[in-house]
């Protein structure tokens, strides 16, 4: 049993954010880490594969300062990372990147391909749906529960209506919802020896995936503007000092909302 | 422009959320159609015609009968073959959001997403995008067609135009791999009252609650404002509250005239599911909770001081 988890290299969450106004993308040049919606999916994968044979592979696409971060997931139980490090993919959108991790995991070929809810440091949430598309395998999405038997996948969905439960054979792909486990603490051990394990930078050539493939000439959207988003009203902070329920009606009723 | 709208269903009646994108369509101008894919879904055809669609797509397929993503995709790319659209709307959602980035794969177009708004400028469409926790608004484009656009939940309301549409079967061609996965049971979960995505005024009860057999605060004051309760996903996830009134992130998007947050700190996972209502009024004990940046009124204090106390002024002010 192989599990690839794809997981992504994000900017640290206590860093400030900010768009370079000259390539209109995220500046990615602070301190990064591994995306915590990620460290669920290989926290499930680790979980699938405990008590029996099988190997749990990072598949990654970022900058090559990004292992350091991945080997988190090393430190916590997985075999061995691939990260695809090329300055050509850069900028990639979701048709460029999905080209990219899906040449990257056809080079491995897993049983399972596992994806966190999403990145924090982009509200996508899509990009499982793509990659199962250019793998032709069945997909199932928003996971909350995820169980194995017999080359079969089922996983219980988590929709705007309740769950669902679906099967898919495998080779399939499978999106994990934050709500599915707690992820482990890395051992000391486990960080010790996270070093030693294989780590391979690989690129877009060894792929076989072209320059014009991938990054913003692979691309088919575009950033045309940034722009202030529109003013807010004033707000109003109050203490409570025993009158702040009188305050919320009296402001409820200038606002004529009761 | 012409502009494919895909409308989804649940339990036999058109999805708010894609009514509303229809809508927005068709004040853009230009051709406005809607692709309805299920089964047994003929009925519902005619109804996208009153949101401004002007013929709607029909496979009506027992192969498309649940909410699963990829056969949806084989029954785009079958429509599109043989029709040319400018662009394809999606309003969000779990399977919508699935099937506009699997079809953005297949067809190699590109898809924005998580948009607040579209419009059209110098014969453009541009989709526009709040980043970095709202904190800019970027314009986006295509450069390819046909442009694919998932639209954030909540955005757009539905407007009755009054119109009717033609109704166009087609017949969609699957491929093996979208029909490998399989549903094998559906639950769906109810709350009682109003729906919190058609109520005028929601209290929204977060952690600082404090466990779930506080919840009668927020019901109490909800009633008293003729409201309906809503969650947090931590609340949601401890099991407090069914998951069917969690908004935020993975739950979802309101719009009330109203909007009290009760105990709850504010992080951008919650902000997206109800930023756009229309005042908002937060209590929380803690002075640096992000959702003092963004309420309307914000008051630092004991909720369980308050909110009892708040439920009797409404009541008495209702009853004077």
């Amino acid at each position: 049993m192989k599990i690839a988890v794809c997981a992504k290299y994000v900017p640290e969450s206590t860093a400030a954010r900010r768009i370079d106004p000259q390539t209109k993308r995220l500046d990615r040049s602070g301190e990064g880490a591994l995306n915590p919606f990620d460290v669920n999916a290989v926290e499930e994968a680790l979980r699938l594969k405990e008590g029996g044979d099988g190997e749990v592979v990072i598949v990654s696409l970022g900058p090559e300062r990004a292992l350091e971060a991945m080997r988190r997931a090393l430190a916590m139980g997985a075999d061995r990372i691939v990260l695809v490090a090329d300055e050509v993919a850069a900028g990639s959108d979701l048709v460029a990147t999905s080209r990219v991790l899906a040449a990257a995991l056809e080079r491995e070929r897993p049983d399972l391909v596992l994806f966190g809810q999403q990145a924090n440091d982009a509200d996508g949430a899509v990009l499982w749906a793509a990659v199962a598309e250019r793998l032709q395998r069945p997909l199932i999405s928003q996971v909350a529960e995820l169980s194995l038997e017999d080359g079969t996948v089922r996983g219980k969905r988590q929709t705007e209506y309740g769950y669902d439960v679906i099967d898919a054979p495998l080779p399939a792909v499978v999106a994990v919802s934050d709500a599915i486990n707690e992820p482990r603490y890395p051992s000391l051990k486990g960080i010790m020896g996270a070093k030693k394990k294989p780590q391979e930078a690989v690129s877009l050539a060894d792929l076989g995936v072209g320059a014009e493939e991938a990054g913003e000439a692979g691309s088919r959207t575009t950033v045309e503007a940034l722009n202030d988003p529109p003013p807010r009203g004033d707000t109003e902070k109050i203490e409570d000092d025993g009158s702040a329920a009188d305050r919320i009606v009296e402001f409820l009723l200038e606002r004529k909302a009761i | 422009m012409r502009f494919l709208v895909f409308v989804e269903h649940h339990e036999g009646r058109l999805q708010k959320d894609s009514l509303g994108v229809l809508s927005k369509a068709a004040s853009l101008g230009g051709e406005v159609e809607a692709v309805l894919l299920g089964s047994g879904v003929n009925e519902l055809a005619a109804e996208a015609g009153k949101y401004g669609a002007q013929r709607v797509h029909v496979d009506d397929d027992v192969l498309l009968d649940k909410p699963l993503p990829q056969p949806r995709v084989d029954a785009l790319e079958t429509l599109l073959a043989d029709q040319q659209f400018d662009a394809v709307l999606f309003a969000a959602s779990v399977l919508s959001a699935d099937v506009a980035a699997a079809l953005a794969a297949r067809l190699d177009a590109g898809l924005n997403y998580d948009l607040t708004d579209l419009a059209v400028e110098d014969g453009k469409l541009v989709g526009k995008r709040p980043a970095l926790g709202d904190s800019i608004y970027v314009d986006v484009g295509w450069s390819s067609e046909p442009r694919l656009a998932l639209i954030r939940s909540g955005t757009f309301e539905p407007e009755e135009a009054g119109g009717s549409a033609d109704v166009a079967p087609f017949e969609s061609r699957f491929q093996d791999f979208s029909l490998a996965a399989t549903m094998v049971e559906q639950a769906h979960e109810e709350s009682e009252g109003p729906s919190i995505e058609d109520a005028d005024v929601i209290v929204a009860a977060g952690r600082g609650l404090g466990g779930p057999d506080n919840f009668g605060l927020v019901e109490e004051l909800a009633k008293a404002l003729g409201g309906a309760v809503a969650a947090t996903r931590a609340v949601v996830d401890a099991g407090w509250y069914p998951y069917s009134t969690q908004v935020g992130q993975t739950g979802k998007t309101v719009s009330p005239k109203l909007y009290v947050a009760v105990g709850i700190s504010g992080a951008i996972q919650h902000k997206v599911g109800m930023q756009s209502s229309g005042l908002i009024v937060a209590i929380n004990k803690d002075p640096n909770a992000p959702i003092f940046e963004y309420a309307d009124l914000g008051v630092v204090g004991d909720l369980h001081e308050i909110v009892p106390k708040l439920t009797e002024l409404v009541r008495a002010r209702k009853a004077a």
